[in-house]
């Protein structure tokens, strides 16, 4: 890693690669590094301007006109390369197209629905709950982070039970097809064809259940909302970024209050805390580390030009920690005001799903909060290795129960 | 600077100087008032952000577009015929002294 030198633009040239496995391990010094270097850095690695302050960041995502999302939200320029697979219609998509698709999932995922699965969602939480506590001890990973989502979002989706298998490996080759050219990209997408094969089938109409988020994503298509093709690719972002995100944003959370303790005291003391600790893990882990934008013109950003059709690379976890936004950045803290936080992103493209995360988080968090003493990590934690996601692959926990 | 008042559902009530540019939303969240959650950071998405605004001033309000109206079927606490998102008030010299109540709860 080389210090930052002088270019012709004035903008710092790092030669970090953060895609790379060591920069996964411990992202943190290299975080710093990227934010300290100035407000808008150049990565000779893949040849790519990058945002790893909160201001920068946050405006980068706030201004979608200059800031396009339709080449691509990973490293590939869609006007340049073949996507791997069909664009999405809304997260890889500019207003005026994606305001409609925004729309729709929206409506589809919105306060007024979650009131409508909430006590569902919450009983599927204390069943879980119910289950470790007769195990004691179990790997949170599996057994909780990806169990519970596992249990009620394909049901909620209205997916047909065989296949599932599928699902996190899918969302899997999504993420890590974000990142650059690199093994954990080439991998994922040579192994894709299967999952991609489950994924096109399940999204058609005649495969998901009345009443489920597909249902009413089709049913959008009768009131004249989306057409009968649009409808398929719709349901696909939920397949692609409903699952695996949550699960590691429980898992991210579950880590949190394991390690530090005294917040899961404060959390036993006070249930009313559960969202805002879930919330505070999201900023803390950052589950979604990283998203590009493309350049529409020529733009100056924080005093640095940035010519038309450039790629930037917005650090969305090193934002969540930047000292110019946070008090104490680096501890969590679940009484924090997190409001404002980019775990979710901001603007057009925040996280259409977050409702559903938040919900997902609070309920399972207050079931285990009220239920459980003690969570201890009784073995190594193990990494999780994706482009763009950050999560664990195991936690070994024994609990004691309250 | 126009400066807007928040009263709690306990009663109690907080003046809050605004900086002229900003969302009621903003206003509060800067200055850490209880009672406003804002979860998804003034992005019109969370209904999180409920108010009832004080009838002498409903109508002096920008009118409300369509997602904000979505959005207040599902706050958790009652919607009312006054119910707005404070995300979408933005604070102009016009609502100077404007009157904002708070729901028991945001979720």
């Amino acid at each position: 890693m080389s210090a930052p030198g002088s270019a012709v633009s004035g903008v710092p040239h790092l030669d970090v690669d953060p895609f790379d496995m060591n920069f996964f391990a411990d992202p943190y010094p290299t975080h710093e590094l990227l934010r300290e270097a100035g407000p808008v850095v150049y990565l000779d690695k893949w040849n790519v301007y990058g945002v790893a302050r909160y201001a920068e960041v946050h405006a980068v995502l706030n201004d979608p006109a200059t800031f396009c999302s339709s080449r691509g939200v990973g490293l590939s320029d869609f006007k340049k390369e073949t996507p791997w697979r069909p664009p999405s219609l809304i997260l890889e998509a500019d207003p005026p197209a994606h305001t409609r698709t925004r729309a729709v999932l929206s409506k589809v995922l919105s306060p007024t629905v979650m009131k409508q699965v909430r006590d569902r969602f919450a009983a599927a939480a204390e069943e879980r709950v119910d289950a470790l506590i007769e195990r004691r001890s179990f790997d949170a990973i599996a057994d909780l982070a990806e169990a519970y989502p596992l249990s009620i979002f394909p049901d909620a989706l209205g997916l047909k039970s065989e296949g599932r298998e599928h699902l996190i490996p899918y969302a899997s080759v999504v993420f890590n097809a974000f990142g650059p050219p690199n093994e954990l990209r080439r991998e994922a997408i040579a192994r894709s064809t299967p999952h991609q094969a489950y994924v096109a089938e399940q999204c058609q109409r005649e495969n998901l259940a009345p009443g489920g988020f597909g249902a009413c994503i089709h049913a959008q298509v009768d009131e004249g909302a989306i057409t009968a093709t649009e409808a398929p690719l719709l349901v696909r972002s939920l397949l692609s970024a409903g699952l695996d995100t949550t699960v590691n944003g429980i898992g991210a959370a579950v880590y949190c209050l394991a390690r530090f303790p005294e917040q899961w005291q404060r959390l036993r003391g006070d249930l009313t805390l559960a969202r805002s600790a879930f919330e505070e893990a999201v900023r803390f882990e950052s589950p979604v580390q990283t998203f590009f934008r493309t350049t529409t013109r020529e733009v100056e950003l924080s005093g640095a030009t940035i010519g038309e059709g450039e790629k930037v690379l917005m650090f969305l976890a090193a934002a969540n920690r930047d000292p110019r936004r946070w008090d104490k950045p680096d501890s969590y803290d679940i009484t924090r005001r997190s409001s404002g936080h980019v775990g979710f992103g901001s603007g057009i493209h925040m996280c259409v799903g977050q409702l559903v995360a938040r919900l997902e988080g609070e309920v399972m968090l207050t079931a285990l909060a009220r239920r459980i003493a003690k969570i201890e990590i009784t073995g190594e934690p193990k990494r999780r290795f994706n482009n763009t996601l950050r999560g664990l692959d195991s936690l070994p926990v024994t609990i004691t129960p309250a | 600077m126009p400066a807007i008042t928040f009263i709690h559902a306990d009663g109690k009530s907080d003046r809050v100087e605004t900086s002229g540019d900003e969302s009621a939303m903003q206003a509060a969240t800067r200055h850490g008032l209880d009672g406003i959650l804002a979860e998804c950071g003034g992005n019109a998405m969370c209904a999180t952000c409920h108010v009832y605004i004080d009838a002498a001033w409903l109508a002096r309000l920008p009118a409300m577009a369509d997602d904000e109206d979505a959005l207040l079927d599902g706050t958790a606490a009652e919607r009312l015929p006054n119910s707005r998102l404070a995300c979408q008030i933005m604070i102009t010299p016009a609502l100077d002294g404007l009157v904002l109540r708070l729901p028991e709860r945001q979720v």
